[in-house]
């Protein structure tokens, strides 16, 4: 069946590869390119904890093929700290404790990050809003909300 | 979860995806794919070829043009939730998009997957109902425009010809006076509706219900149209007493069958609730309000 050669440029650096067509794109990441930060949780485009962005959008990526992805822009949790310094949604989750397992955390974060893009001072429902694709079974979401607005916050007054 | 082998074109030009379609036994169109690859990866669907279309440009665009919303069939939820024109004058397809799935899901999936997949759960075909809006389908012997009242013919069936390809939605554009509005019961965000039901309408001079769509979701095998209750309220006041009688007349017109999400009896009286308060949200915008 198909084989395709693929470039797909993840936190700013190309990578090709020779790929079949029913590869997922959290499957490039993880098993190809062994960057493990973007997890695998539901399997079933519910749970969010594959979310990275694709050309500045979040995405689901057990919900999209790899060679989907080909020419294209990939943002994955290892690519938020710059220059070893935390991104300040990183830090908002441990200053807020926005986390306990710790397992929907990168999905949450890069889902947070596009919604910030997006919206750079949003309210508490627009946050609940913009993380509704996103479960995360311990915290409550309360100490996440917080680590958002603590994102939001750092990240206008650095503006 | 990985779905078995298959071939794949991700072809630029649409005269290509048709003839990719008509040449290939089992080929499928990839859209927005959040309901195909999920199938996929359960086996449900093993298309022998995805034509992924996500590179076919020029399918994207939402503009109105001569008396019609024409919305590519490639635009995505989040297009549509973002859309101004649609905000403003298309309030009835901003709410359903607006509850389709959750954000990450509307980055991706299209419109016009969500019409051509015709899950009856899915929420647009109902919204389509209610608008009477069209669907322009394209395939080798040139393009067609099909009735949305035509197009569910069935569980997850469609008029479509096996190579024919959904090019282009068309909604009406809104007259004076007319609004609309969709309004779901689901359990969580990203569930299936348990009901949903999508209303649009329009009012006369003197403030009578002088045209009414009325469309219910995951009620049936197919996205159903309640007509009976349509015609009880064309050319009439929209008093309480009114209202409440068509509200019945739909709950009658769904065909909900017990499941995890509720019983028979439970979703349909969810469908009289949702229709009579769909009806009064659409009588507010149609006066004016938001």
């Amino acid at each position: 069946m198909s084989t395709h050669h693929v470039t797909v440029t993840v936190n700013g650096q190309a990578h090709e590869a020779d790929i079949e067509a029913r590869l997922l794109l959290v499957h490039f990441l993880r098993e190809t390119l062994n960057m493990t930060g973007t997890h695998i949780g539901c399997d079933t485009t519910s749970c969010g904890a594959c979310t990275v962005m694709l050309n500045g959008k979040a995405v689901k990526s057990c919900t999209v093929f790899a060679v989907q992805a080909d020419g294209s822009d990939v943002t994955t949790v290892e690519g938020l700290a710059q220059n070893g310094n935390l991104h300040p949604i990183q830090e908002g989750f441990m200053e807020k404790h926005g986390l306990q397992c710790g397992f929907c955390t990168p999905g949450m974060m890069m889902s947070s990050v596009a919604l910030l893009a997006q919206n750079p001072n949003p309210t508490e429902d627009e946050i609940r809003w913009g993380i509704s694709g996103n479960l995360c079974r311990c915290t409550g979401y309360v100490n996440i909300v917080k680590a958002i607005q603590y994102a939001s916050e750092k990240m206008q007054a650095q503006e | 979860m990985i779905p078995p082998n298959f071939d794949y074109e991700a072809p630029t030009h649409v005269d290509d995806v048709v003839k990719l379609l008509s040449g290939t036994p089992g080929a499928k169109i990839l859209a927005g794919g959040q309901s195909l690859i999920p199938l996929m990866r359960f086996r449900l669907a093993q298309p022998t070829l995805l034509i992924d279309i996500n590179r076919v440009t020029d399918l994207s665009y939402i503009h109105e043009d001569n008396g019609w919303l024409r919305v590519g069939t490639l635009a995505r939820e989040a297009d549509l939730e973002s859309s101004k024109v649609v905000f403003s004058r298309y309030p009835l397809l901003a709410d359903t998009s607006h509850v389709i799935a959750d954000p990450l899901v509307r980055n991706r999936s299209t419109l016009g997957g969500n019409l051509a997949h015709a899950d009856p759960a899915n929420d647009h075909p109902a919204t389509m109902l209610a608008y009477g809006a069209r669907i322009v389908a394209k395939g080798p012997r040139g393009d067609r425009t099909i009735d949305a009242g035509e197009f569910f013919t069935g569980f997850f069936s469609t008029s479509l010809a096996p190579d024919e390809i959904v090019t282009e939605i068309q909604i009406p554009s809104p007259t004076e006076r007319s609004g609309g509005a969709y309004l779901k019961i689901e359990r969580k965000v990203g569930d299936f509706a348990t009901a949903a039901v999508a209303v649009q309408l329009v009012l006369d001079a003197r403030g009578f219900i002088s045209q009414i769509g009325i469309g219910l979701t995951n009620v049936g095998e197919t996205p159903i149209k309640a007509t009976e209750a349509e015609q009880a309220l064309t050319g009439h006041e929209p008093e309480e007493s009114l209202i409440q009688h068509a509200a019945k007349l739909a709950a009658q017109a769904a065909q909900p069958i017990a499941d995890h999400r509720g019983s028979e009896a439970y979703k349909r009286s969810l469908v009289a609730t949702l229709t009579s308060r769909a009806i009064y949200k659409a009588l507010e915008r149609a006066q004016g309000g938001r």
